[in-house]
């Protein structure tokens, strides 16, 4: 493993990190738009308000760490994605714009049609910003995305790879934050709210799960680079995956929603990592390795330094940040 | 035909690419929206500390509410700092491709450290907003203070590399191959210094006078309690260091334009020709080449901009018409800045010396006018500044190295995409405002804790008309 590998693995790692944690705050989105009227749905938005508004943000921050990861270490193919992805990337830029602007304003919102307004935007714009994201993937690991010059506009990200990964990536948010508030609901003494949430959170597991089995034939078609990866290299991951996936739906079946948190986690990590391991060692795959894709080799060790960094001054508080949320009952007076 | 088809490809090639006018326009529109509310991320966590400190050591129930109103506020405002700031960082790729696809890796590790802080700050963002009643009052109260300084981290970094952009450094260019990357003295240019605190200090200059004004405006209105007192003077003592330090750091880091920067100098000197001693021109446009309508004080442009009334102050007419920056935004930019910010330094002297004097100029309707005026007035300051030196500094987007239309991708649909943002921006805009005043009429109603309107402990319609 040379010093680009190193770099291309951290910022992999900042995918995953962004995948299970930002991806877990979209999902939340999917229940709220399913939440029924005002009346009906107030406890499930309040839960969602308790659960998400203290760590948003900082989820959120991975993102931009892997967009400056990638810029910094990988320009030109950060460059070439951009401008071919660039109908993507600009609405699930919108999807994140309207979200974080209008989960804020709904908080604070006088009225009930204002939070209604607010909250609408904020929850289809949740559900919808996971889809494009999960495009940019597909079309990144079907080989649409040329190293330099720019690739079909359109067709670069609306190939079959691309629509099932924007499809899994809405399935996977879903599931997570699911199995999150329904944890939630269940340690804030709200049995029968943590009861309407596991049957969702059930029905939308098994959903994904058949959508991701189904995909295989597509993705051998579509993208034979990351299927040959996903059948032989990542192969362990996937079988994780699956495995962590049924034991979630187990431990929801049988009410174990703190254990089914760790399982959930588990299942989305396999799966993001196992594309990661298949594509290995393409950054666009068919097109760029990421040794060629390298920038210059002191800038390389020098985001190493700054990834140690991130892990001694960032990863502590933010483990406290989540015990905090994660721990303390939830709590009705807060800013 | 085909002769018409041939002579239309030349002209076509010949011009700048698609992408390069409303890309500009975007970043510009983008990045100005963004700034006031970095400037809220960077300086209100120690203004919140400051009345949460002394709510806590001398139990001030005033300072304590404000803090907690405060906290309320930059809720909202940091949750759309962070998508607008969000949006930056994809504008990188989606408008600059020349210049992210070519240095991405000599100005990003900056950028890497910067995202540390942010992380920081949004981590301990959340710790705090939601510690209230959770975490030991101290322990709480200490939040604030790893979001202040990763404010100062932060804003060094992305302020280094616009500095670098003025001063590129750290990297070679070798038959058009960009070699010899150095990221640590990218991160630690020449420039970045004063660039930065000249930036810090306009954070608290904005944050300062916004947040004064919102309580003299109060005051106007009749509520002289001494929740608006203390909401007045705490972010005003902030604003006025602030305004007193901005000159002398503006002052140093001007100095260095004539060496670094002539074009741009010549922009806000409106100095058309090399001139020694150059005169400072106030005020003044240039009409077909000319300066008119200004007031002109001789030699004083030399001692101001070179500190020195024999050197000279170099003149457009040194530099091909290609590379001369637009002159007449730069410098009615350049001179607003400094007329403003000229304008709040000696207003908060006069307010303080009359202070010592036992003269409380709160009480003067005039005066809290002019606060209120203030608050604007520090916006349009630091948004000038960067009008100034980002227009000033064209056509280079890296100083001598990438011109900005060599920067820009070719992307046709920039103009439709721009105008998206506007709208979203101008949507995200009303939101807040409607939002932050609503917030402050039931503050003023006597609610304090502002429950959802669909959360189980909001009060029912006809209870709140009775609170």
């Amino acid at each position: 493993m040379n010093t680009a590998d190193l770099v291309a693995a951290a910022l992999f790692a900042g995918v995953v990190a962004y995948g299970l944690f930002g991806g877990a705050d979209f999902g939340s989105g999917f229940y709220d738009l399913t939440a029924g009227d005002a009346r009906k749905g107030a406890a499930i938005r309040t839960l969602i308000d308790r659960s998400i508004g203290p760590v948003w943000e900082a989820n959120h921050v991975w993102l931009i760490f892997v967009l400056v990861m990638w810029w910094t270490a990988f320009p030109g193919t950060f460059a070439a994605a951009m401008q071919t992805l660039f109908i993507p990337f600009l609405l699930a830029l919108a999807g994140i714009v309207l979200r974080g602007a209008s989960f804020a304003f709904r908080k604070y919102a006088e009225t009930l049609s204002q939070a209604q307004l607010f909250g609408a935007l904020f929850a289809t714009s949740s559900v919808i910003t996971p889809f494009f994201l999960g495009t940019v993937a597909g079309a990144v690991a079907s080989g649409r995305v040329p190293g330099d010059g720019v690739g079909d506009r359109l067709t670069s990200w609306t190939g079959p790879v691309s629509l099932i990964g924007g499809a899994i990536a809405v399935g996977t948010c879903a599931f997570l934050a699911g199995v999150f508030l329904t944890a939630d609901a269940q340690r804030a003494g709200e049995a029968a709210l943590a009861q309407t949430l596991r049957v969702r959170t059930l029905i939308v597991g098994l959903v994904t799960g058949a959508v991701v089995l189904l995909a295989l034939v597509p993705i051998r078609e579509d993208a034979p680079t990351l299927s040959d990866g996903l059948s032989g290299r990542a192969a362990p991951l996937v079988a994780v995956s699956a495995a962590a996936e049924t034991a979630t739906l187990v431990l929801l079946l049988r009410r174990r929603y703190a254990v089914a948190r760790v399982t959930a986690v588990v299942a989305v990590a396999a799966v993001l990592l196992g594309w990661g391991v298949a594509q290995y060692p393409w950054i666009l795959v068919d097109q760029v390795t990421i040794d060629e894709a390298a920038g210059a080799r002191a800038t390389l060790t020098a985001l190493l330094v700054a990834v140690v960094l991130a892990v001694v001054l960032v990863v502590p508080p933010l483990a406290y940040l989540y015990r905090f949320t994660q721990t303390e009952p939830s709590s009705t007076e807060e800013a | 035909m085909s002769v018409a088809v041939a002579d239309m490809l030349v002209s076509l090639a010949s011009e700048p690419p698609a992408g390069l006018l409303p890309a500009r326009q975007q970043m510009a529109f983008s990045l100005g929206w963004h700034i006031v509310l970095a400037c809220f991320g960077v300086a209100f966590p120690a203004m919140i500390f400051v009345v949460h400190l002394r709510g806590v050591v001398k139990s001030d129930a005033d300072a304590l509410a404000l803090a907690k109103r405060w906290a309320k506020v930059s809720a909202v405002l940091f949750a759309i700092g962070a998508v607008s700031g969000t949006v930056l960082s994809f504008e990188m790729g989606l408008l600059w491709p020349g210049l992210m696809g070519r240095f991405g890796d000599v100005l990003g590790f900056p950028f890497a450290l910067e995202g540390l802080s942010f992380f920081i700050e949004a981590i301990f963002l959340g710790l705090y907003l939601y510690g209230w009643g959770r975490l030991p009052p101290r322990l709480h109260l200490a939040m604030l203070v790893p979001m202040a300084a990763a404010g100062v981290v932060g804003t060094y970094c992305v302020v280094s590399v616009n500095a670098w952009m003025n001063m590129p450094t750290g990297f070679r260019i070798v038959d058009g191959e960009v070699t010899d990357v150095q990221p640590w003295r990218v991160l630690f240019n020449s420039g970045a210094f004063l660039q930065f605190l000249h930036m810090w200090v306009a954070a608290f200059m904005v944050v300062g006078f916004v947040v004064a004004a919102v309580y003299a405006a109060g005051m106007l209105r009749g509520r002289r309690n001494r929740h608006h007192r203390v909401g007045f003077t705490v972010p005003f003592v902030f604003a006025s260091v602030a305004a007193l330090a901005q000159p002398v750091v503006g002052h140093l880091l001007g100095m260095r334009l004539g060496e670094t920067q002539p074009g741009k100098l010549a922009a806000f000197e409106l100095a058309t020709s090399t001139e020694k001693p150059a005169p400072l021109r106030i005020g003044g446009l240039l009409v077909d080449g000319e300066p008119r309508w200004f007031l002109e004080i001789p030699a004083w442009g030399s001692f101001i901009a070179r500190g020195s009334f024999d050197k000279p102050v170099q003149g457009l007419d040194t530099l091909p018409p290609v590379d001369r920056p637009p002159v007449n935004i730069t410098h009615v930019a350049f001179q607003s800045m400094v007329g403003i910010g000229m304008l709040l330094a000696f207003a908060v002297i006069v307010f303080w010396l009359l202070r010592a004097r036992r003269t409380d100029l709160l009480r003067r309707k005039a005066f809290l006018w002019f606060a209120v005026l203030a608050g604007p007035l520090a916006v349009v300051c630091m948004e000038s500044g960067w009008i100034a030196t980002e227009v000033g500094r064209q056509p280079w987007t890296v100083w001598e190295v990438l011109r900005t239309e060599d920067a820009a991708g070719n992307n046709p649909d920039l103009w439709w995409v721009f105008g998206g943002v506007v709208v979203v921006y101008a949507g995200m805009t009303v939101g807040a405002v409607l939002v932050l005043r609503s917030m402050a009429r039931r503050w003023r109603a006597g609610q304090e804790d502002l429950p959802s309107p669909y959360s189980p402990d909001a009060p029912a319609p006809a209870e709140r008309v009775a609170e």
